[in-house]
């Protein structure tokens, strides 16, 4: 294998000033995390870039096929290394080129020389290395103002460096440089999208599932279990708190008319979502909320339910369309787990026509009739909390068999 | 059986191996709730169910979800050849296959020709090699399946898979289905690389699992029609409650054929080698079929103006069981199209015997099958070497 590092060119984080010491170590921190399984990587982080150092062929084909998911780079190029002299540095460039042999493509060789004691101009380099590709493979031809290509050759003291793929990154900034959140993670397909958006501008969270037995099943829970673990490729871990809902959502459907259940419901959802946020340290709540999707989610329901706490609640999915939606989940590969067919605390109790335009002042006079806010109190403390990425116990499980 | 038989027939099946029976009768015992409900045990069922499908896909190379459990090498040959073919009309109907392909692929083609698609065969030199110029020329705007198996099944000779590939998916956008029935466990078979196939064939049998087990794996998410309908089982493209036992079993024999592969292919390279050397001191009076660059554990060789079956019955006399041409196509009388294609000499065409090793094989029954066949000779032919 030619290839020696990888060079990783950092996301919007080139733009972010005083910060931007704790993105890069954030950056540097989480790629260690989402590839320990290839440990140990020696990573480089400069002021521009980030290299990562290849020991063997596994390294590199793991961190091209995976470093397109990890956010905060921009793009990343394989670079091949080779002595500072002009017979290595040809030889070196065929190599590199040897990818787009059976491609028609135009391409143009830039030339960084940091050694200023190097013999040649830049100018002659690349006239001499530009000639010598011509030369060797006939479907590559010369466009210098808008290659298909750009072979790129960076002259050091120490060594020469060369590459010219460029593989587009994910964007975004490094998971954890913008806070912490929690995610209201019901098991549909929305609520893991809304999750990944904003991972993806560097917010992590711990999730929470309001769980309902015997309404709802063991099954439904390990869905919900199992899209949380699957949000961890994305560089982080996450904790699910899972509250105990059974009690309260008795309370609620012999307290308030069948048409408002719905909404009260989901304000009681958020009053103990708070509770948790506040406990974990978190500033906001994520919701896979999304503009008219169903009744909880017209503009008059949001602001009924929205109504029981100032907390910022973030909605990345609000002005999205369902198969937008859908689009992403299958991207992320968490739409196939969300589809299970299983009830989830939001179905169980649905009335037949419920509110879409519930009037705060009629909900809070119905809620006046009961006290909830004991049976809140022990669904947060009585809450199971579960730990993500999970150990691989099932695979252990079927060892014998398989 | 006796105990003392020499089995040389493995390619038509093979003996599975202890611990997958083991495994078979595990399963079914303690793990025999359907997949598909939702209850805690038939989940624990499917969990088990994804582990062995997990397992497929990760010695292929490829997402779990691409990996459909089937019933066997026929099936998923004709599911991949129909699937493709139906579910792509309005790219063409072209197909383009090779003349020296299992039944199960060639009677999926004339019944698809049947049906007005367009099928062209490509030829195979002496050696039963395809020609990679001749697939080029082939290929056209409409083509969009190419299926050409890995090893064949009555000669043992190698296709170029990975030119073939290359050639295929830079000059058209049709799927390139592969027959890995004889080849997996023998010769390394994966979705690796830009060199290698869409689909490929597997069957358990073959390499010493259950009779009844195989997958077809796709590289990557492709359009293909479904082949049994119903309770949209496997994706929704083969319905019918997923046999978990044979499932499991099968993602068993897959891996220890993985892990044996290379010791495997030198053992039977070596045996391949010293018989081929062997046959060919008797000069005039035997033709091999296969070469030294063929698969490794596939050996087909005729005597002159000796029928097949006579040879078949000399050496079970003597314990030795092997098979004329391929098993499949052995209980009719016309001479094997494969043997057709290579265009051998006459006075040797009925008679083509094929010895296929397992590993279960040993060097002793090299050496014995050496000094009976040379008994036999003699007595049949009259001939010492």
């Amino acid at each position: 294998m030619i290839w020696k590092e990888i060079l990783i060119r950092y996301g919007e984080l080139t733009t972010k000033g005083r910060n931007r010491k704790d993105f890069i170590h954030r950056l540097k921190m989480n790629i260690k995390y989402i590839f320990s399984d290839i440990a140990p990587l020696t990573i480089r982080a400069e002021r521009d870039r980030m290299y990562i150092q290849l020991d063997n062929e596994h390294q590199y084909e793991v961190l091209m096929e995976k470093l397109p998911e990890v956010f905060g780079i921009q793009s990343f190029s394989p670079v091949a290394i080779c002595d500072s002299n002009m017979d290595s540095i040809k030889a070196l460039s065929l190599q590199v080129m040897d990818q787009y042999k059976d491609k028609e493509i135009t391409f143009k060789v830039e030339v960084h020389r940091a050694d200023k004691t190097f013999p040649l101009k830049s100018h002659d380099i690349q006239n001499e290395v530009g000639a010598h590709v011509l030369r060797h493979f006939e479907n590559i031809s010369v466009n210098v103002k808008q290659p298909d290509v750009e072979l790129r050759i960076e002259i050091r003291k120490d060594a020469t460096y060369v590459m010219a793929q460029i593989v587009y990154g994910a964007g975004g900034m490094p998971v954890g440089s913008n806070g912490k959140s929690l995610l209201m993670l019901s098991g549909g397909i929305d609520s893991p999208v809304a999750g990944y958006l904003l991972m993806k501008r560097g917010v992590r969270f711990d999730a929470i599932h309001f769980f309902s037995p015997p309404y709802t099943s063991e099954q439904s829970l390990q869905k919900v279990k199992d899209l949380a673990n699957e949000l961890t490729k994305f560089g982080c871990s996450i904790r699910l708190h899972v509250i105990p809902f059974t009690e309260l959502q008795v309370l609620i459907k012999d307290t308030v008319p069948e048409n408002l259940l719905m909404t009260t419901t989901r304000r009681m959802m958020l009053k103990i979502a708070d509770r948790v946020r506040e406990e974990i340290g978190a500033l906001g709540i994520i919701t896979g909320e999304s503009l008219g999707q169903v009744a909880s989610q017209t503009l008059e329901s949001l602001t009924a339910i929205n109504d029981v706490t100032t907390t910022p609640i973030l909605r990345p999915l609000i002005s999205f369309d369902k198969l937008d939606i859908i689009n992403i989940a299958e991207k992320i590969g968490t739409y196939e787990t969300s589809i299970r067919p299983y009830e989830d605390c939001c179905t169980v109790f649905t009335p037949a026509s419920p509110k879409t335009r519930p009037q705060i002042r009629r909900v809070s006079y119905f809620e006046s009739f009961q006290d909830f806010d004991e049976y809140i109190e022990r669904a947060v403390k009585n809450r199971e909390i579960y730990a993500f990425p999970e150990k691989k116990v099932k695979e252990e499980k079927f060892k014998d068999l398989l | 059986m006796k105990e003392s038989i020499i089995y040389f027939d493995n390619s038509a099946t093979t003996k599975p191996y202890d611990e997958i029976l083991h495994t078979f009768i595990e399963v079914n015992k303690h793990y025999y709730a359907n997949p598909a409900s939702i209850h805690s045990f038939g989940v624990e069922v499917n969990e088990l169910l994804n582990a062995a499908r997990t397992q497929i896909a990760g010695i292929l190379q490829t997402e779990p979800k691409n990996v459909l459990f089937t019933s066997g090498g026929t099936e998923s040959n004709n599911f991949a050849i129909f699937g493709v073919a139906k579910e792509n009309t309005h790219i063409g109907k072209h197909i383009i296959t090779s003349e020296i392909e299992h039944a199960s692929v060639l009677e999926a083609m004339k019944s698809l020709e049947r049906e007005g698609y367009e099928i062209d065969y490509l030829s195979v030199n002496h050696d039963g090699v395809i020609s990679i110029e001749e697939l080029r020329q082939k290929i056209r705007k409409d083509t969009v399946l190419v299926s050409i198996m890995h090893v064949n099944n009555e000669v043992g000779s190698i296709q170029p898979i990975e030119e073939a590939a290359q050639t295929i998916h830079q000059h058209s956008r049709a799927i390139f289905h592969v027959d890995a029935v004889q080849s997996f466990g023998k010769l390394p078979v994966h979705f690796h690389g830009e060199t290698s196939p869409d689909i490929v064939s597997i069957s358990g049998h073959k390499i010493h699992g259950l009779k009844g087990t195989g997958v077809v794996a796709f590289k990557r998410k492709l359009r293909v029609a479904p082949f049994i309908v119903g309770g949209g089982q496997e994706f929704g493209l083969r319905s019918g409650t997923v046999a978990v036992p044979q499932a499991v079993s099968l993602a068993k024999a897959i891996r220890i054929a993985e892990e044996n592969q290379q010791q495997n292919y030198a053992k039977f390279k070596k045996w391949h080698d010293e018989l081929i050397d062997f046959l060919n001191t008797y000069q005039e009076h035997i033709h091999v079929l296969s070469t030294k660059n063929g698969a490794p554990h596939i050996l087909s060789f005729s005597v002159r103006d000796l029928k097949g079956e006579v040879i078949i019955n000399a050496l079970q006399n003597r314990n030795v069981f092997v098979s004329t041409s391929s098993a499949c196509s052995s209980k009719q009388k016309k001479t094997s199209h494969v043997v057709e294609a290579l265009e051998v000499e006459s006075a040797f065409k009925n008679g083509v015997i094929r010895i296929s090793f397992g590993a279960k094989n040993t060097n002793e029954e090299i050496q014995a099958f050496k000094n009976i066949f040379a008994e036999m000779m003699k007595e049949l032919k009259g001939v010492n070497k």
